[in-house]
């Protein structure tokens, strides 16, 4: 069963490695690392207005209308969900005192943190990482590939899209809850995700010249930080 | 409430007064001890001026010139994210150059300041060599709950001592970023196009708006 799944996963991923393994591994200019710009740039758009016409009216509502604190614990309540899957990947990534502590979390915060709406492990020195199945994928040698603006969840590439899938497919709360439930969950997560942003964007509307570019480069940078856990061996342009 | 709030600020003050004393003593400072005794240095006096929490973009500026800037290599900072442009531009436009991206550097975290409260610096062990003329000091901001932001510099030894020249925040270093802007820019409207963008970009951000 658990090797089926596997041989799927490896299947589904074989294209991909190959099409993440003949753009990315040169590390060159922008445009090879984004060569649908044009593409990317009309989903950018639409992800602009969208945002400005539902997501930020829906999370700026959301930030007047319920309490610090109420807000604190849905986010912790979605952040200990996530923990389970991180550790998931923290066993992937061969870090299985990083798995043993991202569970332990988990463990501490569903039981004395009533399903999660406590981060009762913080205070006891448990600090909370994210880690993914694109972040797993980097680490077992998968390049980025070219990057891919998706519809509203925005920045991703190749490879962190087919991670997402996997994120999405693994999320706990599809196997145990009912559809509409976990429908609800998903829809707090992304609410929850954009309210976290409102403080952040002005930074990036005030610091780019370019929103598209400024927001790629971030993303691209970053995500080549998390997969190597804040230690990236020096890029080749150094 | 009130003399207490006078307490914790007088003792602040103190605190930094003594700071401030010890930095002639200590023109020498490791890489990462003088990473540490700025990081502090900044947040204990944000903590302490409701005028630069609220934005007051003067105020910071002139903070940021006395306490930072004698520690920054801006000129090389803004050399490496302006790229192979640099050498080709003139002196006047070198130093243009210069004074929009620190404003709009300055800019763009004078409006963030305001959610500095309980955060703490910790230094993670710096990995170089005696000998190095050239190290990255890695430090993270702890707030009171959630998640540590990493910041890590990038730092070169000069006559007097160790001058930061690249910063990055959450894994994503400020020189390479803004490589990218400039490049993008310069390719489409050359040095003195790049240099209006800037300029524009900082009359028409407002560090006072409301998100």
């Amino acid at each position: 069963m658990t090797a089926r799944l596997s041989r799927r996963i490896a299947l589904a991923l074989l294209p991909l490695s190959l099409l993440a393994g003949g753009c990315a591994s040169t590390g060159g200019p922008q445009s090879n690392r984004d060569p649908i710009e044009p593409f990317n740039r009309s989903v950018f758009a639409f992800n602009e207005k969208a945002d400005a016409w539902v997501l930020k009216p829906v999370a700026q509502a959301y930030v007047q209308v319920v309490p610090e604190v109420v807000r604190m614990m849905v986010g912790n309540a979605i952040s200990n969900v996530g923990d389970l899957w991180t550790a998931a990947n923290q066993l992937l990534q061969g870090k299985p005192a990083d798995a043993a502590s991202d569970l332990f979390r988990f463990t501490v915060n569903t039981t004395f943190g009533f399903f999660g709406v406590a981060d009762m492990a913080s205070p006891m020195g448990f600090e909370k990482h994210r880690e993914d199945f694109g972040q797993t994928l980097g680490r077992w040698g998968l390049a980025s590939g070219p990057y891919l603006v998706l519809p509203i969840f925005g920045p991703s590439s190749v490879r962190d899209g087919a991670g997402f899938a996997v994120d999405f497919a693994a999320n706990p709360v599809r196997h145990t809850a009912t559809e509409g439930q976990s429908n609800n969950f998903t829809l707090a997560r992304i609410i929850d995700g954009r309210a976290s942003l409102l403080s952040t964007e002005r930074l990036i509307d005030g610091a780019a010249l370019d929103r598209y570019s400024f927001i790629r480069d971030g993303y691209l940078q970053r995500r080549r930080n998390q997969v190597f856990d804040g230690n990236p061996p020096a890029s080749q342009d150094d | 409430m009130n003399t207490a709030y006078r307490w914790v600020l007088a003792a602040t003050l103190a605190i930094t007064t003594a700071f401030a004393a010890a930095v002639p003593a200590r023109a020498a400072d490791a890489p990462d001890a003088l990473i540490k005794r700025l990081s502090n240095e900044v947040i204990e006096r944000i903590k302490v001026d409701k005028d630069i929490q609220s934005g007051d973009f003067k105020k910071l500026s002139d903070f940021v010139d006395a306490t930072v800037m004698p520690h920054v290599n801006f000129q090389r900072m803004t050399a490496l994210a302006v790229g192979r442009n640099w050498r080709s531009a003139t002196p006047e436009q070198q130093k243009q150059l210069m004074t929009e991206f620190r404003s709009l550097l300055l800019r763009t975290y004078s409006g963030a300041l305001g959610s500095v409260k309980d955060q703490s610096v910790r230094m993670k062990p710096l990995r170089a060599d005696a000998a190095d003329t050239e190290v990255i000091v890695r430090s993270e901001v702890v707030p009171p709950r959630g998640e540590p932001i990493q910041l890590d510099y990038r730092l070169e030894k000069a006559n007097d001592g160790w001058k930061i020249y690249d910063v990055n925040v959450l894994g994503v270093w400020l020189v390479e970023t803004y490589r990218g802007q400039f490049a993008q820019e310069v390719a489409a409207r050359g040095v003195d196009g790049l240099i209006k963008s800037l300029s524009d970009k900082n009359k028409s951000f407002d560090p006072a708006r409301k998100p």
